[in-house]
């Protein structure tokens, strides 16, 4: 399942990225107001959200392979999948808070 | 527990340029988990709140430092994005003979980096 979820996210990630890079070369480059145009599209916003926890889920099993290969023993590596966690929450936190947040 | 063969010699282990890849994959994604994502929300929290904080964080993406730190995490996600799509396509069966295989990691290698170059001498 996360093999499949893994690419899956992928593809969803370069779509986004294919996307922005299509609207900034569209427009000759970017500004401040296309930048702000931009976020405040709805639609903007919640391609950007999917983008971010596809991200967010893409970097989880990555992260989480990463450590299952090198950190051998299984507190030390609880301990960082943890610490992984957490982080991951709060770049979610922080994307919200960008996305929908008051300023 | 089985006794396996160990063979930590490094300087006699050779990694072949699919191996490179794929450590630089590794590598290319840990950067943007550490470094990559919190500079990305960073910049764009920080550049939506009005012209004045778009033209700040301009200028701070503009001290030569951070410029060296952006060209890095450019190279990060077009080594990541190039090589994802390789295993893509090696995922469906495209050039998994060891002659293709081996020619589409050079020209990931390749790509990624020069892509990176065009952008950051653009970039500085």
């Amino acid at each position: 399942m996360d093999w499949l979820i893994q690419r899956l996210t992928a593809v969803l990630m370069a779509v986004y990225t294919l996307l922005v890079l299509a609207i900034v070369l569209w427009n000759g480059g970017i500004d401040y107001g296309l930048w702000t145009e931009l976020f405040a599209h709805a639609g903007f916003r919640l391609a950007s959200f999917l983008f971010m926890v596809a991200l967010l889920y893409h970097a989880w099993i990555g992260m989480r392979d990463i450590l299952m290969d090198y950190i051998k023993p299984a507190g030390m590596r609880l301990l960082l999948e943890t610490v992984t966690v957490v982080v991951l929450f709060a770049y979610l936190g922080w994307t919200l808070q960008l996305l929908w947040g008051q300023a | 527990m089985k006794q396996r063969p160990v063979y930590l010699d490094l300087p006699r282990i050779r990694l072949p340029l699919p191996g490179i890849i794929s450590i630089l994959h590794r590598l290319s994604g840990a950067l943007l988990f550490f470094a990559g994502i919190p500079l990305l929300l960073y910049g764009v929290a920080g550049s939506l709140a009005s012209p004045e904080a778009y033209a700040e964080m301009k200028a701070g993406f503009a001290h030569p430092f951070a410029k060296l730190v952006l060209i890095g995490m450019i190279w990060a996600y077009l080594h990541h994005f190039c090589a994802g799509i390789r295993y893509l396509l090696l995922d469906i069966h495209r050039g998994i003979e060891l002659e293709p295989a081996r020619r589409s990691s050079a020209v990931v290698l390749v790509l990624s980096l020069a892509l990176t170059l065009i952008l950051g001498v653009r970039l500085w």
